[in-house]
Parts: C-alpha cells; structure tokens; sequence
C-alpha cells in the first residue's frame, strides 16, 4: 500500500497531463490574428467612464453649426425632436404621465453621446463627422440640457467628467415581478 | 385559408375590393384571389381549367415564390411610420401556422437601414479581453463545428403598454417570429481566442449604419449563443442580418445583433445608447430598469383573431402560439367565457425551448358573444400574467416587455376583435 501513493500521485499528474494536452488541442486554429492597428481602425466604443475617447476637442460654439447643418432638419433647431429623437428638455418628468426621455432628462453617460453620435449619426451618412465636430455636436446637445455652459470646449477628459442627472435612476432586473 | 375567411368572401364583396387595392390584412391572400361568384365552371361536375393544358414549365421559377393567391399574406408593415430606416414590419402571425416562421414573413427591427454586404468582404473581429485577438471570414466562421437550433426572437416591444392597441395579431405581436437557424456556438469561437478571467461581458457590434451595438453577459455567451449564417436552411436574409447575426435565444430580438462584424471582451457593460437610452423600462416612480435580457413567457389565440370572422355557430379549433424566453412551454391553458374557467389545451410536438410552441384547442361556439384568451405557463411554473397586472406593477410608459394575455371577443355575428381595445 505504501508503494500505492507515488502511483496515484504519477497518475494524477499524467491525467492532468492529457487534460492540458487535450485542452490546447481544443483550440481549432480557425481565424488569422488581428493587427493593433485594424483594431484600432474598427474599435469605435467608448466606455461609459470616456475610455477610448479620441485626442481633440469641440466647441458649443463650433457644436452650434454643426448642428443646425447636420441634425437640425430631424431633430428640431434647438433639439426638441421631429423626425428624430427629442434630445434636450424633459427634465423632472420621467414619473409623469407623458415623460420625455432626453439627453439631459434620461441618458446616464455622457461619452455615450459621443460614441453613438459618432457610430450612427447623421443618420444618412453615419461615421462621416471628424472626431472635432463630434466632440463639438455632444458639447452642443449638453449645452441645450444646461449641462455645459456656452463657451465650454469638450474633449476626453472634461466630456466624461459631467455628471448626467439621471445616472443612478437605473435599476437591475428583477423580475419576476407579476403577479 | 380557414373558413372565417371563406365566409368574408361570400358575404362581402365590398371587403374583397378593399383588399384587392393592396391592403396586406388577415385574409387578404385568399379574398384577393376570390373568383366571381357566378364563376362556377371550376367547381364539380365539371373539370378545372388547370387540369385541360399544362402548367408552367420547369424553370419558370428558378427561386421558388408562394402562389399569385397568396399575394396578401406579406409582412405587416405600418403605412404612418414618421421614418422607415429604424422601423420594424411584423409577420402576419394569423396567416402562418406551425411554428417556423417562413423566411420572407420573418418580422423585421433595423436602426440604420439593410446594408448589402458582399460576404467576401464581411470579416468578423473578436478581440478585447483575449489572448489571441483574431480574424474571421466567412468561410472561417463555417469551418467550426456546426449546429442547427430552433429558436424564436422577439422584439422587447411588442406591444406597448399603451393604447391604441392593434387590431389583428400581428398588430399586437407581429414582432415575434421563430426559425430553424444554422450556426456555431459563440463559445467555441470565443474558446479559440482564449477568453481572459476578468471578461465578464461580449459588446457585439453590427456593420449596418446604426452600427448597433449591445453588451452581453459572458454567462450567456458560453451557454446558449451561437454565430448563425443560415435559417431555415439557406443564407440569411439581408433583413436578418446576412452573413452573420448573434443568435442569444430568449433574450430581447435587438441584441441578436445583425450583419455582426465585431466582438469585443470587456470586465463591464460598455452602456451604449441602445442599452441605456433606449432598450430600458421605465417605472412609474421615473426610475427605469436596465440590462432586461429576457422575455416572459407568453401567448396568443391566432385563431380566431381579430380581424377574422366566424362562420356561424359549431365546430371551430381554437389555434395559437406560446414561448419563453426562460425555457420550454409547459402548459397553455385556454378560456372561452371571459376568463371565468380555463381548460388545457393541447400542445403540438416538438415543444423546444426558447421556440414557438403550438396550442390548439376544439371548440363547439354557441353562437353568442365569447371573450376567448389564452395563458401559457413555461418549464419555470411562471404564468403570463393579465395587462391589467402588469399595469399595475410596471405602468403605462414601461414600453418594453409586455406579455400579458390578450382577449378576442367574439360578436353574435362572428366578427372578432381586440377586446381591450
């Protein structure tokens, strides 16, 4: 019996063996690598806390051009919606009857302006705005909703410092909850 | 085409006219193709025209497209839409049975518009919180080990909770549909990057305009989720996200994303627009809940269904569909006096999970009023719950997620419709 532990324990180590073997022939060495730079190219998200933000900056000013050039015509001149979304207003009536779910009333992050205006906006030719014009357009939005006074310059660092009113309204899941 | 339709046909042509000039409602296809009344050389004794010469020959469709009768059974799209590239067009459920939704019937959600992708082109990235980030193409992604599921996807809104309620089915829940898709498991593809321990959740990301993008928790990813490329047997349809869509079965349609071009590891949600600003429910107190992957269980009466008629007193079979995002259907149970009493009906095989199951029941109509409904209890003893309790809890803007059991009634004169409408 004695002689019995350093086989089990030669087993064990020869399982664990096979185990990693069969582990690293699991992989099916389908795909090719992916280059930093081609995914530099296409990772376009921007994190909630402004990671990944681009180099630059933009004005309320500059934002206020863009604006009435490239998103007035669905959005309203001053944002209150048309075609489009509604984007500023709203304020305090997300328990009401009829609540308007803006930027300023409803969005938690404010670099998700940046991200999604950057993704897929103007809607007929998404992707198409500098970085600068994009950081000029959320600068202006956030203007509208009182969140960024009139000569404020927004790049990385002081866009994903505002604080957006409604940020800790979210609640988990938790249904089931009916009946 | 059912008898209710039989009997819109014969007993008023002014309906006939009205769907001739184009109108896609229930019963469409088989008014629209109504032969005169007087018409009866087609019928016994006599011989059909379409038995007296050959049909079409061989070739005349090289890809197959349902009978020119069949010309209103088309997708449910809203004629009023303020904009028609992020817009959805809902199956004509009441015109489909069986559980498999036929690909061109197959209900629509896009935020940008249909991209035409030339699949040579298409490639997927998968990278992150990986140690090898890497690079697919088509003919990568088909080389793993390969698998065919079915499963439905629904859209979270469908219905709203708010009035006007719609009128036939598919106006009330015409954003569900349910396939045969073909694929392989997003684990064995995540495998092949080696995901890292502190991934927690998969961004996918679509190549469409919207650039549509959604966080999904890894649990989900390395269960259930597959990369599919084909449904019911051929290519995804360019509306479902040909080459290659996510399929995460049960969860709400949206973050099935289409045309998937990219996947990346992260520790937490990326929180974009559509999982923050859109796709969260909000509750009467102003706050909103966030990340509501899963939709509850649910059903509805398809037949009869408002819209269609009966065709007097007697036998009818009550048919619908039930699902869950949690699992198998366990019971659908069906009440034709108001919700007084209820009777079990009788599941078709196969019941699947996460899939369209079909309920029918017989049933002998007096010819008075009736309000019938139905309710399904999935594999988790959950029970779909009335609009008025989820009103109750959730109010009236909660907008997405809403399951509640929906009533028909039925008229002395057999006409069917919304009865909370």
């Amino acid at each position: 019996m004695r002689l019995a532990r350093p086989h089990v324990a030669l087993l064990a180590a020869l399982i664990a063996g096979l185990a990693v073997a069969a582990q690293a022939d699991e992989r099916f060495h389908i795909g090719r690598a992916a280059t930093p730079a081609e995914i530099k190219g296409w990772d376009i998200d921007i994190g909630h806390d402004g990671s990944n933000l681009p180099p630059g900056n933009g004005s309320v000013e500059r934002g206020r051009v863009v604006f009435s050039e490239q998103c007035a015509s669905c959005h309203g001149a001053d944002g209150q919606g048309g075609v489009g979304d509604r984007l500023a207003g709203g304020q305090g009536t997300l328990a009401s009857a009829k609540p308007a779910r803006t930027v300023g009333s409803y969005w938690p992050y404010a670099p998700t302006l940046f991200d999604y205006i950057r993704r897929a906006m103007p809607q007929n030719a998404p992707q198409s705005l500098s970085d600068e014009d994009v950081y000029a357009v959320s600068a202006y939005i956030l203007h509208l909703n009182g969140l960024a006074p009139a000569d404020a310059v927004l790049d990385a660092k002081t866009l994903a410092a505002i604080k957006m009113p409604n940020r800790d309204r979210f609640v988990s899941d938790p249904r089931p909850d009916v009946p | 085409m059912s008898e209710q339709t039989t009997a819109n046909r014969e007993r008023r042509p002014s309906r006939r006219h009205f769907l001739r000039a184009g109108a896609a409602v229930a019963g469409g296809a088989a008014l629209a193709a109504a032969p005169a009344a007087a018409d009866t050389g087609n019928l016994p004794p006599n011989i059909p025209e379409w038995m007296k010469a050959p049909g079409a020959p061989m070739g005349d469709q090289p890809y197959g497209t349902p009978s020119i009768y069949e010309k209103g059974v088309v997708k449910n799209i809203s004629k009023t839409l303020p904009q028609y590239l992020s817009a959805s067009g809902r199956t004509p459920l009441q015109e489909v049975d069986g559980i498999i939704t036929p690909n061109g019937l197959f209900y629509e959600r896009h935020h940008g518009g249909v991209p035409t992708i030339d699949p040579a082109q298409h490639r997927l990235m998968l990278h992150g919180l990986v140690d090898h980030p890497l690079i697919f193409t088509m003919d990568d992604i088909r080389r793993f080990p390969s698998q065919s599921r079915i499963h439905f996807i629904e859209c979270s809104g469908n219905p709203v909770y708010s009035k006007p309620y719609g009128k036939t089915a598919s106006d009330l829940v015409g954003l569900v549909s349910c396939a045969e898709w073909t694929g392989v498991m997003l684990k064995d593809v995540l495998d092949e990057a080696g995901l890292q321990k502190e991934a927690k959740w998969i961004v996918a990301e679509g190549a469409d305009a919207a650039a549509m993008t959604r966080s999904i928790p890894i649990e989900k990813c390395l269960d259930d989720a597959m990369l599919v490329y084909s449904q019911n047997g051929e290519r995804l349809r360019p509306q479902q996200g040909y080459p290659l869509r996510l399929l995460l079965p049960g969860f709400e349609g949206n973050m099935n994303i289409k045309w998937l071009r990219r996947l990346k590891a992260v520790a937490e949600p990326v929180y974009s627009r559509e999982e923050t600003s859109k796709y969260t429910d909000l509750m009467p107190d102003g706050t909103a809940r966030e990340f509501t992957f899963y939709m509850e269980a649910k059903s509805i009466i398809l037949r009869p269904s408002g819209g269609q008629k009966l065709n007097g007193s007697g036998f009818h079979e009550i048919s619908g569909i039930a699902w869950s995002g949690h699992g198998k259907i366990k019971r659908v149970e069906v009440s034709v006096d108001d919700g007084k009493s209820w009777q079990v009906a009788k599941l078709q095989e196969p019941v699947l999970t996460r899939a369209l199951t079909r309920f029918r029941l017989p049933w002998q109509w007096d010819g008075t009023p009736a309000v019938i409904q139905s309710r399904a209890i999935d594999e988790t003893e959950y029970v779909q719950p009335t609009l008025a309790e989820l009103l109750a809890v959730r109010g009236v803007n909660h907008y997405y997620h809403n399951n509640a059991i929906w009533p028909w009634r039925i008229d002395s004169n057999g006409e069917v419709s919304n009865a909370l409408g």
